[in-house]
């Protein structure tokens, strides 16, 4: 039979207060009438057979004085000799005082009535309120309940909005200009920002590819689907990022969310910046690691939560785990730089490890192009997994994660997206060693030029009334800048509608191609509405302020319109 | 067995002086737990030359696979100069599209022509082409269902779409050997997820049913969804799910079906349409239709189709539309014209004969492995054929008598599956020839006989220890 919790507690209580007190000294210094020798020779339970009738029947008698007393002399007087010849009974020293008693081998008595107490309640029926109060469904009411239940519907609601937003179709390739919606275009949107993706010598390589080898590769690169070409490109983006060796995967949002978790578990922990992208997000859940986040670029905030986490984990004794601070080198949401110099230091004092996400600055930053990490002055290593997507500057498609060889190796039996997934195309991993070939022999003429596009680009934005440009200056090097309007409307979704027809209108007037920055729902990161301008090592100063002027143009264009709609919208509701 | 336990303490007797010899940064924890990497350090850097063999080919009906030095400690494994020309039995080439195509190639060149071979840029921001556009088409009107949504890439789509469709107070129900892809989307998705046993449709129901009764765990608020979510065939197990009785169940019980055809669509019914088609399912039963290109089709991704609601709806949700690089254009025009081939729109019926092909290589092959004693899983036309091994000691063994003999063998263990179920999965593919498979078979028989697998050799005696070994794993 279960014994319940609270009658075990209640046991283990009562034992140890029965075993404690006789052995109180304090009892000793009072003195005692009763024949104490007498009791001291008896054994216990031969003392208390003879004490118990002895006190018992002196306290009756004594009562029944007491009760008599009082009932003949009913004065006042009378009653308060009752009160205290009773009191005389009570005080420390008296009969019924409970030093004397347990003195006097008196505990005993309480010790044999707790003990069946114990007993009773050991052999009670442990007290279950659902069994008694709810029975099991039955069969029928289960087929009830299965027949009652209503799904929600598998999509949920959309808005007009969504229902309506077409994507622009673009029917060239990814160059400086392209063919959007049958128009050509200024393209602010591809992040080609060496522009290799339109790269003869590329193209061949590409060409010869697929005539050797077909499109897709068949296989995961356990069973067959690691083509020499994979090789080649992991051997040439070691060696370009300075690391013992690299891993590639086919898709970049497969990337991190495979790298994490193949290092970070349960009882391991990662500090991320607020305002990560969505495959950091979705890397850190799939880990299951505990997360701590800091505000977006405060390095105050990122101290702080770096205390608290070493205070807390001091206070608690955990044992030491793997720790991960893991930031973007530009950031998607927001186009500015992550400042790694300080971010180096801070892990280094507290010991954590830095996981870079270098998608976007890879081929943009730094003097060779390997990226923020080299733009703030970090040696390879410094950062212990760096990762990046291979769709951008590489002007490919795929992601790949370059560290140690021990990072590396690991990743190969449990990154998911690595072994569960068929390889790269051999022809995308041929466009991107194409693509390093570029960067490695044009590194010194590519990466001023972008530069000084990001820096214009900037500076240029920064003067359209209206609008506000993300950043500081220390990010004027980024060549992705998000466009927001200087006052937010009311409405939630306004913001998007307007800069959305900021984008229509210099897509239509202006022949720039920008697009509205948008956050898929699943996203974490809620930040204003945005227009996200990206300027590239191939547009010319011309470009760069042809599309300033469409921007301002459709800026002002929509603004006023919205303008007048607002006052429109106050006449009708005057009217009504 | 004895061989892997005696394997397994040694490996934790060397980590006893591993840990000791091996002083780890200061400060630092360890970046691989001992526990998480035992299994690669201890058993598969003995055996690592199985797996991850480079190939210097297409991925066709023979490969040229690239020697290795031997294996030698935990040093990497360099490459000798030599290659090997083997026959393929390893490679997702149902149809043999993998290989330049007279149909398929040119067009793939010309669409690199014209659009390049990447875009840089999301589908929704500037990585659109009129290719994809053409692409989900195509792909929506092949599987019978109104519209469809690509991803670059299979894994991913599963990853993505599942979190998209199921949240927080909805209910996953998956089959127990499902992929990793449907896992990690399970996993990422916040909902609850409860397991059916392996293709046990009753198993299933009993689940279902007494998750809708009870509700959610504590909340005790009823489910806001509930989607069941199978494979078309079964990558491990070459079995296909059985449909029908899912759909029924589904019906009974107002859940949502979710389809996986990564390995089924292209290579299972006559027209290559997938599991449906096969099982006489009508595609409008089944919600969510997934399935990839890397297989049939050559190429690489995935695509989700259903009803337009649904696919709109997923294009307003799903991360891989928003954030990752689209799909490479030459890729999509490789499906569209291998979708071409299949339906006969080239005006051949190349795509046909292919099909035929390979549900008639898969059944002789099968039945030859079958008649040889061997015991091989799966469903009769699926192109997946698991050859049991059971013991993890027989996977290199097999793998190595099959490499030195000049047939590429692919061979899977713990943990890709349950340790005591090792076994080599073979594919086929359209484009093997009789004398291929036959040359392969003869290979297998030698090997399955030095290793000893072929269980059901002696079949009087075994016949029912066999079948209890086949069916109870």
């Amino acid at each position: 039979m279960p014994i319940p919790l609270s009658t075990t507690l209640l046991f283990a209580i009562l034992l140890v207060a029965a075993a404690a007190s006789p052995q109180g000294s304090h009892i000793k210094q009072y003195p005692s009438t009763v024949p104490v020798e007498h009791a001291r020779n008896a054994t216990h339970l031969q003392g208390l057979m003879q004490l118990l009738p002895h006190t018992m029947l002196e306290v009756v008698s004594r009562a029944k004085v007491l009760l008599g007393t009082a009932a003949e002399n009913a004065t006042p007087v009378g009653l308060l000799q009752a009160v205290r010849d009773f009191w005389d009974l009570l005080k420390p020293g008296g009969k019924l005082h409970p030093t004397y008693i347990i003195e006097h081998q008196g505990h005993l008595v309480f010790e044999v009535v707790l003990t069946v107490v114990i007993a009773y309640l050991l052999f009670q029926r442990s007290y279950k309120p659902s069994a008694k109060q709810e029975k099991p469904l039955t069969e029928k009411e289960m087929d009830e309940l299965c027949a009652e239940w209503q799904p929600e519907p598998l999509c949920g609601p959309l808005t007009d909005a969504q229902r309506n937003f077409e994507p622009p179709v673009i029917s060239s390739a990814a160059g400086a200009y392209v063919v959007a919606n049958g128009k050509k275009a200024l393209n602010m949107v591809s992040f080609n920002f060496l522009g290799v993706a339109g790269d003869i010598s590329i193209k061949e390589a590409a060409r010869a590819t697929i005539n050797k080898y077909g499109v897709g590769s068949c296989g995961p690169r356990g069973f067959y689907g690691t083509i020499d070409v994979h090789l080649d490109l992991e051997e040439r983006l070691a060696r370009f990022m300075g690391t013992e060796e690299s891993i590639i995967y086919s898709y970049d949002l497969a990337t991190i969310p495979s790298v994490l978790p193949a290092f970070a578990n349960a009882k391991d922990l990662i500090v991320c910046d607020e305002g990560v992208s969505f495959p950091i997000q979705n890397g850190c859940h799939l880990s299951r690691a505990s997360i701590r986040r800091f505000r977006h670029n405060d390095m105050a905030d990122l101290e702080r939560v770096l205390q608290e986490v070493d205070v807390e984990y001091r206070r608690l004794r955990k044992p030491l785990n793997r720790r991960f601070i893991v930031v973007e080198g530009i950031y998607l949401h927001s186009g500015d730089l992550a400042p790694l110099a300080d971010i180096y230091r801070l892990k280094e004092k507290y010991k954590y490890r830095l996981v870079v996400d270098e998608s976007l600055a890879l081929g943009v930053l730094g003097e060779h192009g390997r990226g923020a990490c080299e733009h703030w002055g970090l040696r390879a290593g410094d950062a212990e997994i760096v990762s990046a997507s291979i769709g951008n500057a590489l002007g490919s498609v795929g992601g790949f994660c370059a560290g140690d060889r021990e990072i590396v190796d690991h990743q190969r039996l449990s990154g998911l997206g690595y072994c569960f997934s068929a390889s790269l195309p051999p022809f995308l991993a041929t466009a991107a060693i194409g693509a390093l070939d570029v960067l490695e022999s044009d590194a010194p003429r590519l990466l001023p030029a972008l530069a000084f596009n990001a820096r214009l680009l900037r500076s240029r934005l920064a003067d359209i009334p209206g609008v506000e440009v993300e950043g500081t200056p220390r990010d004027a090097v980024s060549p992705v800048a998000h466009v927001r309007l200087a006052e937010q409307p009311d409405a939630p979704d306004q913001a998007q509608v307007l800069l959305q027809r900021v984008v229509d209108a210099a897509l239509k007037r202006g022949g720039v191609l920008f697009t509205v920055h948008r956050m898929s729902p699943l996203d974490r990161v809620r930040s204003a509405p945005s227009i996200r301008v990206v300027v590239t090592a191939m547009h010319t100063e011309k470009d760069v302020l042809k599309a300033v002027a469409a921007l301002t143009a459709g800026v002002k264009e929509v603004c006023k319109v919205s303008r007048v709609a607002t006052r429109s919208s106050y006449m009708t509701l005057g009217g009504t | 067995m004895a061989s892997w336990t005696i394997l397994f303490i040694m490996g934790h007797i060397r980590d006893l002086f591993r840990r000791r010899y091996t002083p780890d940064r200061k400060g630092y924890a360890p970046i691989r737990q001992d526990y998480e990497d035992f299994y690669t350090r201890r058993m598969f850097y003995r055996i690592h030359d199985c797996w991850n063999r480079p190939i210097c080919s297409a991925p066709d009906s023979h490969i040229d696979v690239m020697e290795r030095t031997p294996v030698n400690g935990q040093k990497p494994l360099t490459l000798t100069g030599r290659v090997r020309r083997c026959l393929n039995l390893g490679s997702y080439n149902y149809l043999g599209f993998a290989a330049s195509d007279e149909y398929c190639t040119p067009r793939v060149l010309e669409t690199m022509n014209s659009y390049g071979w990447a875009m840089c840029s999301s589908r929704l921001d500037a990585g659109t082409t009129p290719v994809h556009m053409e692409l989900e088409t195509a792909v929506a009107e092949f599987v019978g269902k109104e519209a469809a949504l690509t991803f670059g890439m299979g894994f991913a789509t599963n990853s993505i779409v599942l979190p998209a469709l199921v949240g927080k107070g909805g209910l996953i129900i998956s089959d127990s050997l499902n992929h990793a892809s449907i896992v990690a989307g399970a996993r990422g998705s916040g909902a609850k997820v409860k397991v059916f046993a392996h293709n046990d449709v009753d198993h299933l129901e009993s689940v279902l049913w007494k998750a809708i009764a009870e509700g959610q765990p504590r909340m005790r608020r009823p489910w806001k969804k509930i989607l069941i979510v199978v494979e078309g065939v079964y990558s491990m197990e070459g079995e296909a799910a059985k449909l029908a009785a899912i759909v029924a169940v589904k019906r009974k019980y107002k859940a949502y079906l979710y389809l996986d055809e990564a390995h089924s669509i292209g290579a299972l019914g006559k027209g290559g349409r997938g599991a449906c088609e096969a099982q006489g399912v009508d595609p409008a039963d089944v919600d969510i239709m997934m399935g990839t290109f890397t297989k049939s089709f050559g190429s690489c991704g995935g695509y989700i189709a259903g009803d337009r609601d649904l696919i709109a709806y997923l294009r307003s949700v799903a991360p891989g539309h928003y954030y990752a690089t689209s799909m490479a254009p030459p890729a999509a025009q490789q499906i569209i014209s291998a979708l071409q081939v299949i339906r006969g729109d080239d005006g051949t019926d190349r795509g046909a004969r292919k099909i035929a092909a390979l549900h008639e290589n898969s059944n002789y092959f099968r039945q030859r492995l079958q008649e040889m004693g061997c015991n091989v899983l799966g469903d009769w036309d699926s192109p997946v054929m698991p050859l049991m091994l059971f013991n993890p000691g027989k996977i290199a063994a097999t793998s190595r008598l099959c490499w030195e003999r000049g047939v590429a063998l692919v061979v899977v263990g713990f943990p890709a599956t349950p340790l005591l179920t090792a076994r080599a999965r073979i594919c086929i593919s359209a484009s093997h020839t009789r004398k291929d498979l036959d040359y392969a078979l003869e290979v297998l028989s030698e090997a399955c006989d030095l290793v000893m697998t072929k269980y059901h050799a002696s079949k009087k005696m075994l016949t029912n220890g066999a079948h209890v070994m086949v069916n109870g794993h």
